[in-house]
């Protein structure tokens, strides 16, 4: 079936429950499963299990679980699920996020097949070969994607990675005697995380700006922001823009010629699987998303895994333990002296990791590089038509193409009828669409929108995706009362966010908001 | 229930479509009536006023009498009270500071005021930071930042404001242009003060909307320009709100629109001019901290005149450090700084890469052209 989007949107309505919290619907005594009790005789031979348990481990008081029964436990979160939008049911266009398909036997693999689900990191080597063969053989597969020596799939996101990455960079440099160094460079559009992982790993931090006319930061701002004091630069290629940096083996190479390490902050590697690689480039060390860009689900929280690679030079730095081939065994390499330690338990996120496994695996390379290129087919057709909506302009490089993502400003629309990106995030729900990534902050291009369609989207998706801008736009030249006040058919109309700008009253942890509210 | 004051300034724009380039003169704007230019201003406040007739439940108008809000109000469902005297005659810009200042003391919440770069400079004189203010672009110049982007911005801020929880206000910049020199084609803004307004990103002319947090970004700078000064070395601190911050984490009084210098963390030079910075500073250690003014991208020229060619061939170009938070720089969208301290030489000498002190350890490289 292919509808017309000019003539026929969708007409969602979100289900509306009023459901209570689960501690609300707490009965006393009510039980989901009732575990029948040994028998006595048993009892009498074996003792009872809880003797077993040890005292220190055992809780004084009964843990404050709510208490409900099976129907009523199953039907509760039935219910939010569907007062909550997600990929399953929303083609998502989330920029730099990749959205893609996670195919559901990958989901099945990983949530029903007891013999990845049952296995425990702590278990003998012996016993976990196939997981860490399928750790051993992902890592083999990137390897080969972006010309890196060597990966460690322990960082549980893109953040940790460029962490660690951090890390790792000031451990080569001390190694050489070169702990002097301690800036960074990165550019505004590059990912936030970029300035802050190594921030946190105590670098100062150097941003620079943007030329607008190319969209991405000039040589001669690069080449001013380098010296001796240059531990490595961290940048994003193509940045959420989309636009793609021609001559990024020029700045690659300003960088080296001062010693430092250059970073490739992958996120948005979707675009270029198969077509180019960090190493032909000069790059030292990178990062995936394995989350995004190998298709492992997301939307905030994780779990993901942001796979670190380095060349040869970094290996040994990189996070323990490392997961290694000797003869036909897999081992897990835990005595590395000159490593950073570990980024997060055990070894990383599994789940993540044996999705990416498998989503390469299937695809085979061929398969790799036609999704890169129709993740760039899919932006380029979005774009054109996108273009074609009264109040959507296109900042930065006019008439250069875009790779898999483009960031829009609707600053006309504002302008000409007072409604900007918020208001229509608010409104695009009712069409059965997801509120659309703005932009990373700070925002530059005023009132922003950052597409991404990725090679797993339909025409028909990119369609009806661009009908519902397109309607949306109209009513804010047309019909404002419909902005105004949408979202008009959703589970509950608009949250009241309490806003704050005193960084004082914000806390990253409730430990830390508690505190300093009571301060 | 809030109190929202309202000042028409009923002769701004007057120059503009006039083609005289401004309103400040009583003859200019006898000239431009008498060619059948219809005042503008009062027009505006109303459309301003129409964004918050939503709110009629819950704010009161404290208004100008007559022509100066009165008139305007009148066109709308809220309520109102004129609380400012009644003025015989044409109403001149003494007439705006005293409705300005009867409307402070009467207990406005938020002072909403329609007029362009002159009446700005009025209600500064009046009420200075006391209250916050929104301005209802109405004047020929709109070089100040005080003002909404346009007439229904501003009455959606002042409805922000009247209903959001969190608001903040911060300093904005009131810029005083000569007019003369306007007419004959030269800008020459000079920072005459600052006003209160709120932080509503999404109406305010000037402010690039998205959560990146000002207040950090003016602690960082404090907190990186006070953790890395040197003993014995006098740092010679420029106007603005910006370094306004690094004053106070220190505990030290500042002055806004004047130049202080300190050493060893003391004040000992409290808004010096220029022969008094020479004097002070004559053989010894110095730094000069300094902040963008204007929205032009000025770091000398526009507000700091006492740091003069010879002080500044003094500290030679590496001996100053300037100060901005990302979101000036951002607002500067592409521009290069610039100086224009009236001797070509020292400008030549200041023009070039500098590392802009944006954070805590934070900085972005940006040039200063001429």
């Amino acid at each position: 079936m292919h509808r017309d989007y000019e003539k026929q949107l969708r007409n969602y309505h979100q289900a509306k429950w009023n459901e209570e919290l689960i501690f609300d619907l707490s009965v006393p005594g009510e039980r989901g499963v009732l575990v029948t009790p040994a028998d006595a005789s048993v009892i009498q031979e074996v003792g009872s299990g809880l003797d077993t348990i040890p005292a220190s481990l055992k809780r004084k008081k009964m843990p404050n679980l709510p208490e409900v029964n099976q129907v009523r436990a199953n039907r509760h979160f039935m219910r939010l699920s569907q007062e909550t939008l997600s990929v399953d049911t929303t083609p998502d266009f989330e920029g730099t996020c990749t959205m893609k398909y996670s195919p559901k036997v990958q989901e099945h693999m990983v949530a029903r097949n007891p013999k990845f689900t049952e296995v425990h990191p702590l278990q003998p080597d012996e016993t976990k070969q196939g997981l860490l063969e399928i750790y051993y053989e992902t890592e083999q597969m990137l390897k080969a994607i972006s010309g890196m020596d060597a990966f460690s799939l322990q960082p549980g996101g893109g953040a940790t990675a460029v962490f660690a990455a951090a890390c790792v960079i000031r451990a080569y440099h001390e190694s050489r005697g070169e702990g002097y160094r301690d800036e960074i460079v990165t550019t505004i559009f590059s990912h936030p995380c970029d300035a802050a992982g190594p921030a946190t790993a105590g670098y100062k931090v150097i941003t620079l700006m943007i030329d607008p006319e190319k969209g991405y930061p000039s040589l001669e701002d690069m080449k001013a922001a380098l010296s001796e004091r240059t531990a490595a630069i961290f940048i994003t290629n193509p940045e959420d823009t989309g636009i793609y940096n021609p001559d990024i083996k020029e700045y690659v190479e300003a960088a080296h010629e001062v010693g430092a390490i250059c970073y490739y902050d992958q996120a948005n590697a979707n675009g270029m699987l198969g077509i180019a690689r960090a190493k032909e480039v000069g790059f030292d060390a990178i990062h995936y998303n394995l989350h995004k860009t190998f298709s492992a689900p997301h939307g905030g929280l994780g779990p993901g895994c942001g796979a670190l690679g380095v060349i040869k030079d970094l290996e040994q730095f990189l996070p323990s333990p490392r997961i290694l081939k000797e003869g036909e065994k897999f081992v897990l390499q835990v005595n590395n002296p000159q490593s950073i330690g570990h980024t997060r338990q055990f070894f990383g996120n599994s789940a993540a990791v044996l999705r990416a496994y498998m989503w390469i695996r299937t695809l085979g390379a061929e398969g790799v590089r036609e999704a890169a290129i129709c993740s760039v087919l899919n932006n380029q057709y979005l774009m054109k038509k996108m273009e074609q909506i009264h109040g959507v302009d296109i900042w930065y490089a006019k008439g250069k193409r875009r790779l898999e993502q483009c960031r829009y400003s609707f600053e006309t629309l504002k302008k000409e009828t007072g409604f900007g990106t918020d208001d229509l995030n608010h409104r695009v729900m009712d069409f059965g669409l997801e509120e659309a990534f703005l932009s990373h902050h700070p925002y530059i291009v005023p009132e922003p929108l950052t597409l991404e369609p990725c090679e797993s989207c339909s025409r028909d998706d990119i369609d009806e995706y661009v009908g519902v801008y397109t309607e949306m736009c109209r009513e804010a030249y047309e019909e404002p009362e419909l902005l105004r006040n949408a979202p008009h058919n959703c589970a509950i109309h608009r949250m009241k966010v309490e806003n704050t700008e005193k960084w004082e009253e914000l806390g990253t942890t409730l430990m830390q908001y508690e505190k300093r509210r009571k301060e | 229930m809030k109190r929202i004051g309202l000042i028409v300034n009923p002769y701004a724009g007057l120059g503009g479509r006039a083609g005289f380039k401004g309103s400040d003169d009583v003859s200019i704007q006898e000239r431009a009536l008498e060619m059948g230019v219809v005042p503008e201003a009062p027009y505006r406040a109303l459309l301003c006023l129409r964004e918050l007739e939503r709110d009629a439940d819950d704010i009161e108008i404290l208004c100008g009498a007559g022509e100066m809000g009165e008139d305007t109000v009148r066109q709308t469902v809220l309520p109102y009270r004129v609380e400012a005297k009644a003025v015989e005659g044409r109403t001149t810009a003494a007439d705006t500071k005293e409705a300005a200042r009867e409307l402070l003391e009467k207990g406005a919440d938020l002072l909403l005021f329609a007029g362009g770069d002159g009446t700005a400079r009025d209600i500064m004189d009046a009420v200075e930071t006391k209250i916050p203010v929104i301005g209802i672009p109405a004047g020929v110049k709109i070089h100040s930042a005080v003002y909404a982007m346009n007439p229904q911005s501003a009455g959606k801020a002042a409805h922000s404001f009247v209903k959001e929880t969190g608001v903040t206000v911060a300093e904005a910049e009131v810029m005083d242009i000569d007019e003369e020199l306007f007419r004959q084609g030269q800008v020459e803004a000079r920072l005459y003060g600052y006003l209160m307004v709120p932080q509503i990103k999404a109406y305010m002319q000037g402010m690039k909307a998205g959560g990146y947090s000002e207040a950090a970004g003016l602690a960082g700078i404090a907190m990186e320009i006070v953790s890395t000064m040197e003993n014995d070395v006098c740092y010679v601190i420029g106007p603005g709100t910006t370094t306004r911050g690094i004053m106070e984490a220190m505990g030290l009084e500042n002055t806004l629109l004047g130049v202080d210098v300190v050493c060893n963390k003391e004040q000992i030079g409290k808004d010096l001019n220029e022969q008094q910075l020479v004097e002070l500073l004559n053989g010894r250690l110095f730094r000069i901290i300094v902040t963008i003014i204007g929205g032009q991208g000025h770091v000398f020229g526009r507000g700091n005149q006492q740091l003069s060619p010879r002080i500044l061939q003094m500290a030679g170009r590496d001996g100053i450090t300037i100060v901005a938070t990302r979101t000036k720089l951002i607002g500067l969208g592409g521009r290069p700084m610039t100086v224009d301290t009236g001797d070509p030489e020292t400008d030549q000498m200041l023009s070039g890469y500098y590392r802009v002190v944006t954070g805590y350890q934070d900085y972005i490289p940006y040039k200063i052209v001429l």
